[in-house]
This record gives C-alpha cells, sequence and structure tokens, in this order.
C-alpha cells in the first residue's frame, strides 16, 4: 500500500514529452531548370528545386520533394587567378567549356552546369556577343543537363550578350544571371519573351531582396522563375549574415510571404575560393595546416553551413568539396524518427 | 516565458545605488531581462525577491560548467532558436577522442597535437576545448594510466567516455578536481554513474536510446543530481539534427525541463573530412559539445572559424584595432588604403590587397566596427575622421609620398578629404575584389 502511493507520487511529476511540430501556412516555390525534347528543348534532363514546405531538412514536419542541387561552375576563360588545387581536376578542359562542362558531366556526374562569361568582360577577353553565343551553344551541344548562364559582371556588356543568349537558347529553359536592384529591365525582359529563369541577387539585405522580387513580378516574370541569390559570404567572411538572412527568408516564407517564397542559390565556390583560409600555403601560416585540404573543406564547409541555412542550388568547384557536400545532402534527406 | 523587465523592477530595491554597475534599478531590471546581468549583482535585494525572480526566471537551459581554470567551459544557458532574434551565448565545444589503447608515445604525440590545434582568426584565439579519453581497453588500470599521463601533458578538462564504473572511479580518483565530464549515466547505471558524480562533484552525461527515452531518464536522474549534459543517442545527421532541434525549442519555448540541459553529440564517420561536415550542422543546430577524432589543423580551422561565425553577436560585429596595417613588405612607396576597422571589411581589403601582391599599407579608420556604406550613411566615415586618422595614425613618418586610396562607394568624400588633409586622394574601386586590378594600373 505504502509502496504504490510512492509510485503514484512520482508518476505525477513525470511531464509528458510532446514533440512540437510547426505547422506553417507558406512554402518555398518550385522552379524547374531546362527542357527536354518534348518540353521544346534539348536538354535530356531537367532540374527541379524548392517546394519546402519546413526549415531546413526538418521533414518530421514538413515535405521536401526536392532535395538541394549542386552546379558545378564552368567559365568562358581559363580562371588563371584559380588555385592550382581548383584547377588540378579540370586541368586538361579549362580552356574549352564545352569539354570543361562534359568532364563536370560524365567524370563527376553534376546535375547542372553553371556557365559563367567571364571572357565577356571588356578588361579581360572582351568576347562579342556572338562569341559568348556560341559558347552557349557549344556547351548546350556537349551536355544534356540544363544550364545556368551569367554574364561577366559588367551590366552594359551584360546587357547586351544576355538576350542574345536568351533568344539563341529560346526553349531550353535557361536560368540567367544576375538581375541586380539597378540593372534588371533587360535582361527579365529576355527572360520573359525566351522563356527563360532570372537568379535576383541582391547583396545580403531581406527588405532589398523582397522589393526586387516585387519590381521584377510587376514586369510580368512569374515567380516561379526567380531563384533569389542572397549576396552570399564565405566561411570566415559574413557568411553568418548570410545565414541570419537566408533563415529569415525561409521563416517569412514560411509564414505564407510569397515575395521571400522563391528558393535561393549561391556562389559557393567563387566565395570560398576567395578566402586567405583557402588559399595560403602551409608555410607562410602554419597554424592553417595543409592547403589542399584546408581549401576543398574551406567550400564544402561553406556550403553545408549555408544548406543549414537553405539554399537550393549550390554552385561550386572542387569536385571533392562537391563529394562531401553531396554526402552531407544525403545524410539530411534521411527519414527522422519523431 | 521569460520575465520582462518591469516584472524585475517590481522586485528591486528601488535605491538606484548603482552598486550593481548599472546607473538605475529600471535599467539594471532591463539588463537583467535581456541576460546582460545577473541579480547577484545586486547587494541590496531581498530573499523574497530572489526566490520569486529565481523561479520564474530560471534559465530555460541550464549552464552547466566543465573543466577549472582558464580552460573552464560554461556550456547550455542559450535562450533563442536563431541568432538573429538575439544571439546564441556559448560556442559549442570541441572535443577531440583519444584511445586508451595507444602505447605511451604515441599518446603523448597525439596530445601534443591536439594542444596545437589553435589559431588566431580576427583577433580572437580560437582553440579545440577538450579531450575525450576513450576506455577502449575495457581495462579499468590501463584506463587511471592513461588518465594520468593525459592530464600531466595539456590543460584541456577531459571528457571520461567508459561504460565501466571502476574504469571511471579511477579516473576521478586522478582527475576530479579538474572537474571533468563524465560519460555516461544510462538507464542501467545511473544510479552508480551518479553516485560517482556527485561524490567527484562533477558533470555528467545521461544517454538515452532516442529524444523521449533520454527525456524519461532525466526525470530520473534529475531528482538526484542536475549537473547534467544530454545525449539522445542518436548518431546520424539527420536524426541529430531533429532531436537537437526538439531539445532547443522544448526547453527554450514550453520550459520543458527535462530536456532543459547543454547537449553533447559524436561525429560517426571514418573519413575525418566527412566528420568535419557533419560536424559542421551540429555547430549551427544547437550542440554544446560535438566530439570528433579529425585532429589535422586543416580540418580543425573550418570548424572553429564556422563556430565563430555562429556565436558572432548579431548586434556587436567584431572589430579590427584601428592602427597600421603592413600588407608584406613594403616601402616607403608603398601605396596607402583607407578602409573601416569592421573586421569584414578590412579582412576583405587585405586579402586583395595581399592578392595584389603589391605591398600596401591599410588605414581601417574606426567607425566602431561598421561597414563603408554602414559607417558613411551614419556619419562615422568622414572627411574629418579620415584626415584626423591620417594624421594621428603615424602613416606620414613611414612613407614618402601623400597619396591614399579610398573605396569606390565612398567617391563623394575625395574633394573634401583633399581639402581637410592636404592628401592626394584616389578613388579605388567599389569591390575589394577590384583592388588588384586597381593596383596594378595605378603602382606597377
Amino acid at each position: 500500500m505504502r509502496q504504490s502511493k510512492g509510485i503514484e507520487k512520482e508518476r505525477s511529476f513525470i511531464m509528458a514529452l510532446q514533440i512540437m511540430k510547426e505547422r506553417n501556412t507558406g512554402k518555398i516555390n518550385t522552379v524547374t531548370i531546362g527542357a527536354t525534347q518534348e518540353q521544346g528543348g534539348t536538354r535530356t534532363s531537367v532540374v527541379t528545386v524548392g517546394g519546402d514546405t519546413a526549415l531546413p531538412f526538418l521533414q518530421f514536419e514538413g515535405n521536401f520533394p526536392n532535395q538541394p542541387v549542386i552546379a558545378m561552375e564552368v567559365q568562358s576563360r581559363v580562371p588563371e587567378q584559380w588555385n592550382e588545387i581548383v584547377k588540378e581536376p579540370f586541368a586538361d578542359v579549362l580552356s574549352d567549356p564545352a569539354a570543361w562542362a562534359k568532364k563536370c558531366v560524365e567524370d563527376y556526374g553534376a546535375q547542372l552546369i553553371y556557365l559563367k562569361l567571364s571572357g565577356a568582360d571588356p578588361d579581360l577577353e572582351n568576347y562579342t556577343t556572338k562569341q559568348c553565343v556560341k559558347i552557349v551553344k557549344d556547351v548546350l551541344a556537349a551536355v544534356g543537363v540544363p544550364l545556368i548562364v551569367v554574364g561577366c559582371g559588367n551590366d552594359e556588356k551584360d546587357n547586351q550578350v544576355m538576350p542574345a543568349v536568351a533568344e539563341a537558347a529560346a526553349g531550353e529553359n535557361l536560368l540567367l544571371g544576375v538581375a541586380g536592384k539597378d540593372n534588371y529591365k533587360s535582361i527579365v525582359a529576355a527572360a520573359m519573351v525566351h522563356h527563360h529563369n532570372v537568379i535576383a541577387l541582391t547583396p545580403c539585405d531581406i527588405n532589398i531582396c523582397k522589393q526586387l522580387n516585387i519590381l521584377i513580378t510587376e514586369m510580368g516574370l512569374g515567380l516561379d522563375r526567380i531563384i533569389i541569390d542572397p549576396g552570399a559570404g564565405a566561411l570566415g567572411y559574413g557568411i553568418e549574415y548570410t545565414y541570419s538572412i537566408l533563415e529569415r527568408e525561409r521563416l517569412g516564407a514560411l509564414q505564407g510571404d510569397s515575395m521571400l517564397s522563391t528558393p535561393v542559390i549561391a556562389s559557393v565556390g567563387y566565395e570560398a575560393w576567395r578566402a586567405k583560409e583557402a588559399n595560403a600555403p602551409e608555410n607562410e601560416f602554419p597554424s592553417f595546416g595543409k592547403q589542399a585540404e584546408r581549401g576543398i573543406l574551406w567550400e564544402a564547409m561553406t556550403a553545408t553551413a549555408l544548406l543549414q541555412g537553405g539554399i537550393h542550388i549550390i554552385v561550386m568547384r572542387h569536385p571533392e568539396a562537391i563529394n562531401l557536400a553531396q554526402k552531407n545532402i544525403a545524410e539530411l534527406m534521411a527519414p527522422q524518427a519523431i | 516565458m521569460a520575465l520582462t523587465g518591469l516584472d524585475i523592477f517590481k522586485q528591486l530595491p528601488k535605491k538606484n545605488c548603482k552598486e550593481c554597475g548599472v546607473a538605475t534599478c529600471m535599467a539594471f531590471a532591463m539588463s537583467i531581462a535581456s541576460g546582460k546581468a545577473a541579480l547577484e549583482s545586486c547587494p541590496y535585494v531581498s530573499e523574497e525577491a530572489k526566490e520569486i525572480l529565481g523561479a520564474a526566471g530560471a534559465p530555460p537551459i541550464r549552464l552547466v560548467k566543465v573543466g577549472v581554470g582558464e580552460k573552464a567551459l560554461a556550456l547550455g544557458d542559450e535562450t533563442v532558436i536563431f541568432r538573429h532574434d538575439k544571439t546564441f551565448f556559448h560556442p559549442t565545444a570541441f572535443a577531440v577522442s583519444v584511445d586508451d589503447t595507444l602505447s605511451a608515445d604515441l599518446l603523448a604525440a597525439k596530445i601534443a597535437k591536439i594542444n596545437d590545434l589553435k589559431v588566431e582568426r580576427v583577433g580572437q584565439e580560437l582553440s579545440v576545448n577538450l579531450i575525450a579519453v576513450v576506455n577502449a581497453s575495457h581495462d579499468s588500470a590501463k584506463y587511471k594510466d592513461t588518465i594520468e599521463k593525459v592530464t600531466s601533458q595539456t590543460d584541456f578538462p577531459l571528457v571520461l567516455i567508459s561504460n565501466n564504473i571502476a574504469a571511471l572511479e579511477a579516473a576521478l580518483s586522478v582527475v576530479s578536481a579538474n572537474r571533468p565530464l563524465i560519460y555516461a549515466a544510462t538507464a542501467d547505471n545511473y544510479e552508480q554513474v551518479i553516485g560517482l558524480a556527485k561524490s567527484y562533484n562533477c558533470p555528467v552525461v545521461v544517454k538515452g536510446n532516442n529524444l523521449a527515452d533520454t527525456a524519461a531518464l532525466v526525470e530520473k536522474v534529475a531528482p538526484l543530481y542536475k549537473e547534467l549534459v544530454i545525449d539522445t543517442g542518436s548518431r546520424t545527421t539527420s536524426q541529430v539534427l531533429a532531436d537537437q532541434t526538439q531539445i532547443r525549442r522544448l526547453s527554450i519555448k514550453k520550459k520543458f525541463r527535462p530536456l532543459g540541459y547543454p547537449t553533447i553529440t559524436f561525429t560517426t564517420s571514418d573519413d575525418p573530412r566527412e566528420e568535419v561536415i557533419q560536424a559542421g550542422v551540429y555547430i549551427a543546430k544547437f550542440a554544446s559539445i560535438i566530439v570528433v577524432k579529425a585532429d589535422e589543423k586543416s580540418q580543425i580551422l573550418p570548424l572553429l572559424t564556422w563556430r565563430q561565425n555562429v556565436y558572432t553577436d548579431p548586434q556587436k560585429p567584431i572589430a579590427v584595432e584601428a592602427k597600421i596595417y603592413e600588407i608584406g613588405a613594403v616601402t616607403p612607396d608603398s601605396p596607402v588604403y583607407i578602409c573601416t576597422n569592421f573586421a569584414l571589411t578590412y579582412f576583405a581589403v587585405e586579402g586583395e590587397v595581399s592578392g595584389s601582391k603589391i605591398p600596401g599599407y591599410i588605414l581601417p579608420v574606426d567607425t566602431d566596427g561598421t561597414s563603408i556604406l554602414t559607417s558613411w550613411a551614419s556619419g562615422k566615415f568622414t572627411a574629418d575622421s579620415i584626415a584626423e586618422f591620417l594624421e594621428s595614425s603615424g602613416i606620414k613618418s613611414k612613407i614618402n609620398h601623400t597619396t591614399c586610396v579610398i573605396p569606390g562607394h565612398t567617391a563623394v568624400l575625395s574633394g573634401k578629404l583633399k581639402e581637410k588633409s592636404g592628401w592626394n586622394v584616389l578613388v579605388g574601386p567599389e569591390e575589394a575584389a577590384g583592388i588588384p586590378a586597381f593596383a596594378k594600373a595605378h603602382f606597377l
């Protein structure tokens, strides 16, 4: 009698564990890149991103119909400034964008190619519009995966080149970049006329991001054709700002703010391989350890960190860093028992 | 629910004596509410008030201390789920694991290697924090011997990992004064392990088989002892993410006491690079301790950096000291670049100046750690402040020219700066990335 009373008393203290699942009203849009022959293009595969209904990888309370994808970066000129470690896997193809893209797909399993028309830069090779269009067409012919094509970063030049690219690749459903707050009309118009998608780039500012999405949709391009680039910072170089912006955008989208519900792309390879820690030789910075492994991990960790913030397309460079990121995504997509 | 400043103010003595270090009782109450001050700083607060505030204001996640002295760690005591809501306070501790099966020589080499896993970044000294000694031999004499050797070679606090009570007790007889973390109390052994923790006054991990099981076990343990760290037993990346999220949510939003403790997680891959990436997830998602096997500097640096980033207070940017920085082998002819002392701005400029291969001086003006455009908009980066810094920094004695480069976004300052300082002002590129091309064009 006494004993059972004691047990009862103990039981009454036990608090039941009630799992907390957030019920979100909004979700991330889906965007499809590429078009097969039946869809009017020439791609052998397409990529769809977005559709998430919860915070990144919280499968116990949401759906993730499309897992994040990695786009491999190809440039339209030899990227002399790249670290030797990054150039090495592509050493035999760096001067030929089509062969480079082919290697990414065939040897490294790229699902998407990110083609940067860096050679169009007036301060560099200053390729003509015609030359740029030819490079895009060569890459399209060399690989069957969908393409992201971005300009060299010089607004004036990009405004000449990108509409021509959009026209020449009509039907391929490219992802074109980049539209910025002060220069979005020409690329958005080209995407609308020739049925492509655009990257809307804003420098780490959630309000400008939202405003740019509004400006672009006001021109008539659907929200399902926009991918946002938050202007990511690399590990050690402002990544925490990007991370928090991504979290706020995701929370906004889940609460139903449609202008924040576009999927996210981030230039991880470019940012990570700019960091001193990725490039500095070990003999100059003994406390940093071996440079090759450090650089690869710098890129992979930048990707991992931003994945936790909620990115959908990761633009990367080094095949070993890509392997690490892919493995991380696969692990995060494993079902959760809750 | 956390108390508001007003709730706390009602319980204070209202003497406004400033002895707590804050100007008024109201301001002190506000500081407590935002976690910047502790009630103990007030010498006049009544016992009754302490009780009321203590119970209501108890942190949702308990603060647990591991180690003593300089390398002691404070774990837990977090208040938000998203860093942008306030900040994360107590950075994730990294523990590198060591097996007691290593020979004396290998052990000594390994400990020396771990002791050396430190680096300076953005003016902060970063390092791993703990050594987890694993009783892989299952032999308590060997374990004790290993613990003796390890403690003689390092100042890092230890995590004692064994499922052998005798081994734990033998180890504690050596290191308990250093307050190691005991691993772990389980459903089968918790009475004995908690007994050890209590008698040696050391924190202890409670390990369950899943989230619910862990919460149930903590409920049995907590009435006996409260210096706890919890391990839900999950080892896959996605499950740890789910568990950690629930622990943080339930303790903060529901004040669910059985999960209101710091957490410990373990990476599992045999490939150290994969371990590092796995740990990257746990840093972002609330782990208080991560135990890794990886021990190369190249592997640890990305972890230390990501932790530093996540735990940076979003309201207090990291700043560098406003002084002259010499990049490369500078000469009196080297160019002078002006920027702000926001660490990110400075390091972006530094990276590009060093990348340009043209040695140069960088002068980060003190703008309270704000970026170029932010400080310009708030009037901290002006012709006056730059001119004053050109004078006070002592740069003039190092160079034989009077030309400086200002950031492109603040080109509008150039005329006035020239007038105020008498220097020749060059307008540089808008982004630091343009510095190498700019430097080649102007200084080669």
